[in-house]
């Protein structure tokens, strides 16, 4: 039975009405229109549809809509703020750390949960924080790259 | 005898089926280019090098050209974007095209001026001459271009190139890494639908029954197709549509087709069934030298495509007319099959592309858009669109066909190679869509009134499929190489990404490896004698100096190993050396290439794909197997099909000739049979022990380490 819930996304609050069961993943693509958490496998083990739950990268897809409620939520949408790119974003542009760019969002997720807990991660560090998320393109080099450039350039 | 028809030159490029000036680009008023192109963005990065083609020839900024989305309606039909042919078919004739369109555009002004064209001073479109200016886009008139293609149009040097050959950003990414919607999983149309579709386990051979009445009264639930085998979910929300697939799942009885070959490279061995000689060299008296005869076997597993993002379509059936979007590689081709399958005609079909995840060969893109359509039929006009679950695209996008390679070599006393033999086993590689009398779409074999499921086939030499890449570029006195084509198929195969060039340039350099090593001479030393052809020398003598190779220091657990072909004998050069430690797993700690491609139109693009080429193949030859059990393929899930994860990806190095002087050629399927001859060479050198089956995983290592003992 369709239940009415409260979410915040972004830093905004929003009201949206389905089941308790649906994967916040719908939730966010559908009922909000915020398309840059995609689906990739529908059990959390590729990470193409991660977003911050109370900063930390969790799986969209195979989090029902009841647990996510009353939460912290932050999509690859929310990582700009005021129109400027989240540094991580200015430096995956910068090293064109991509190539199909379908699971950029997830390990952009993962990235910014990373250098939020440790500003300067070593390169192992940073290929560790990104281990749950898949790249098939094999973009890895490019990348591990930009997160250690992002990283260096917010220090500075 | 030939008619004057028949021996007039073939244009260049897809200018022969696209031959109007029209099809290719429109100048716009407002100082805008709009070019068409029917080669499509799969993640290459394509568009990108095409728009600095483009805007080279004109003589423009790069930002004025807007690259237009392929579609049946406006797009010339360029056949399918594969086979890293890209540059070469659309990019040789938009590169004609626009050094025409420039000519005829310099003309015009030179008209409105009054002033001969060569008086005229041209900067970014803007003209001037005789004291007066106009522009390009003041002469932009629809009229000029409605013209056939006039090839004795002059074109830039490559000397004078100035957007042509530089690093540039890819126009796709800005949108991609701010997350915004992009691809067509993120399209929503009004009033759009999302489908499902139930489908039956990969090994099986029709429907017993299907309970939907648990479901029939789900809310949210907007229908139920079912047409033979084809059952189709339609739902006004999307996670409505995959709980009523999971349960209809669960409700589904299907009759399960006969057992499939445990050992599928014996089978495939057993069950050749057309031999074809492919090259063959005879001299008797090198021949008459051998001393010392070699042969080894090697095998290939079925692999997966493995795309992080399911496919996906959307379709809408308005009065008469279906409109289609895919990530189809390509559009015409699928068009002609969803026409053959729907019984409609052809123009009564557009199809348009629309950007998909990675794309790696002939996927399920095409299926999903006709699944999309048959469920169109029954959406009233509301659009419909139909992503695959994971284990949809594991279970029925066509694999990379399993190989099975047996070679055999004779040495002189000298070392050198006398005698050479390979021999290959396959089903065919590419049963892609607008190719036959039956579509090759996975839905018209489920339904009703099935088609007939089309064999994978073979194109021929010299790009070829299965033997692709199976006549070495080494120089042989005596030499044999034999396709056995298969066609039965125990599982769906098709195109993925270099074919039968993986497997072959595996085993042609792991073999030649095992030569080196019997003749007690260096690997690259050992290529090098055997290899005239002076850009394949440069690339292996590029790689091995960036490597350091004769510096090596051996320790234990250890090794490195080269690997050199050229794609297709015909296309890109590229020698990869790897690095690797054997401990439990196989690690590549790091990959150095060196890559030939003629002119890089744009570097850093080409390197991009070298790189993710190099990682995809150390992934294939390191971790994947598609596995098969009694309901077909039983990989279905990240658990069972396993890719390399970034804790494991190696640091790549790429080193790329400069030759701007030389036609350029596609990059995207280079690098993944020299890595994997690399790292089988970087292990066996580590290990003292040769695995020849790939995957190289620890079971198979440990197998190979007991035989020898």
């Amino acid at each position: 039975m369709a239940e009415r819930f409260r979410l915040t996304v972004n830093g905004t609050e929003s009201e949206l009405e389905a089941s308790p069961d649906t994967p916040l993943l719908y939730a966010l693509r559908n009922d909000l229109g915020l398309k840059g958490t995609r689906f990739g496998c529908g059990s959390g083990q590729c990470g193409a549809c991660f977003v911050l739950i109370d900063g930390h990268p969790a799986p969209t897809c195979d989090t029902p809509l009841w647990s996510a409620a009353g939460k912290r939520i932050t999509t690859v949408e929310g990582l700009s703020k005021g129109g400027e790119l989240h540094p991580l974003q200015n430096a995956f542009l910068a090293e064109q750390a991509a190539q199909c760019g379908y699971c950029t969002s997830g390990i952009l997720i993962s990235a910014a949960a990373l250098l939020a807990r440790n500003p300067r991660p070593t390169e192992r560090e940073v290929r560790e924080a990104l281990d749950r998320n898949l790249c098939r393109c094999g973009s890895h080099s490019r990348m591990v790259r930009a997160v250690l450039r992002a990283a260096s350039e917010i220090a500075t | 005898m030939n008619t004057v028809a028949e021996t007039r030159l073939k244009r260049p490029g897809s200018l022969e089926k696209n031959p109007r000036l029209s099809q290719w680009l429109r100048v716009h008023r407002d100082g805008m280019v709009s070019i068409y192109s029917g080669k499509v963005e799969i993640g290459q990065g394509i568009l990108t090098a095409l728009a600095q083609i483009a805007a080279e020839e004109l003589g423009i900024a790069l930002q004025r050209i807007r690259m237009v989305p392929a579609d049946t309606a406006v797009s010339p039909d360029e056949g399918v974007t594969s086979g890293s042919l890209s540059i070469q078919d659309s990019g040789v004739a938009l590169r004609r095209a626009c050094a025409q369109a420039r000519a005829l555009l310099l003309e015009s002004a030179a008209a409105r001026l009054a002033v001969p064209a060569r008086d005229l001073q041209v900067t970014d479109g803007a003209v001037r001459g005789g004291g007066r200016s106009t522009s390009f886009w003041d002469c932009a008139d629809d009229a000029l271009f409605d013209r056939e293609i006039d090839e004795t149009a002059a074109l830039r040097s490559p000397a004078d190139y100035g957007v042509v050959g530089k690093p540039t950003p890819r126009r796709d990414l800005p949108d991609k890494i701010a997350g915004r919607p992009r691809f067509i999983q993120d399209m929503a149309l009004p009033g759009m639908l999302y489908g499902r579709i139930v489908r039956p386990p990969h090994n099986f051979a029709g429907l017993i029954s299907l309970d939907d009445s648990k479901v029939k009264s789900m809310p949210g639930l907007a229908g139920i197709v079912r047409d033979g085998a084809f059952v189709g979910v339609l739902a006004e929300r999307e996670d409505v549509a995959i709980s009523v697939q999971r349960d209809l799942r669960l409700a589904a009885s299907w009759r399960e087709a006969g057992p499939l070959p445990r050992d599928v490279h014996a089978w495939l061995r057993e069950h050749a069934a057309e031999h074809r000689v492919i090259s063959e060299k005879k001299n008797v008296d090198a021949r008459s030298r051998a001393t010392r005869a070699l042969e080894a076997s090697y095998t290939k597993p079925y692999i997966a495509h493995a795309s992080i993002g399911p496919s996906c379509a959307i379709a809408q059936i308005d009065g008469g007319k279906l409109t289609v979007w895919s990530h189809s590689q390509g559009i015409f081709n699928l068009r002609r099959d969803l026409a053959l399958a729907l019984g409609m005609r052809e123009d009564a079909i557009e199809v348009r592309h629309a950007e998909g995840a990675g794309c790696y060969g002939h996927n399920g893109a095409d299926d999903a858009a006709l699944d999309a359509a048959l469920l169109a039929r029954a959406a009233r006009g509301r659009p419909v669109q139909v992503q695959w679950m994971r284990d949809d695209e594991f279970a029925w996008a066509p694999c990379g066909p399993a190989m099975a390679l047996s070679l055999r070599a004779a040495l002189d006393t000298r070392g050198d190679i006398v005698d050479w033999e390979h021999e290959l086993w396959s089903n065919g590689h590419s049963s892609r869509p607008g190719r036959a009398d039956d579509p090759a779409l996975l839905a018209a074999w489920h339904v009703a009134r099935p088609h007939e499921r089309p064999s994978a086939i073979n194109m021929p030499l010299p790009a070829g499929a299965a033997d692709r890449n199976a006549i070495p570029m080494y120089d042989f006195p005596n030499q044999r190489v034999v396709n056995h084509y298969v066609r039965e198929m125990p599982v769906r195969t098709s195109a993925l990404r270099s074919l039968g060039a993986y497997a072959n340039v595996f085993a042609i350099e792991s073999f030649m490896d095992e030569l080196a090593q019997a003749a007690g001479i260096d690997p690259i030393t050992f290529r090098l004698r055997h290899l005239k052809d002076p850009r394949g020398r440069a690339v292996i003598e590029a790689a091995a100096r960036r490597a350091d190779w004769g510096r090596w220091k051996p320790s234990e657990g250890r090794g490195h190993g080269i690997g050199f072909a050229r794609y297709k004998n015909l296309g890109a050069y590229c020698a990869a050396v790897a690095e690797v430690e054997v401990g439990h797993d196989v690690r590549v700690d790091r990959l150095i290439l060196a890559v030939d491609v003629g002119l890089a139109i744009n570097p850093d693009g080409v390197i991009n794909q070298i790189e993710g080429g190099a990682i995809q193949s150390t992934s294939w030859t390191l971790k994947e197997q598609v596995k098969l059990g009694a309901r077909g393929i039983a990989s279905l899930g990240w658990e069972d099909y396993p890719i390399l994860k970034f804790s494991e990806a190696p640091a790549v190095e790429v080193e790329l000739a400069n030759h701007p002087e030389l036609p350029a050629v596609g990059a995207g399927e280079a690098a993944q049979g020299p890595t994997a001859g690399a790292i089988a060479n970087a292990v066996a050198h580590a290990l003292g022990v040769r695995v020849r089956d790939l995957p190289l995983t620890h079971e198979r290592i440990a197998a190979a380490i007991s035989q020898s003992t």
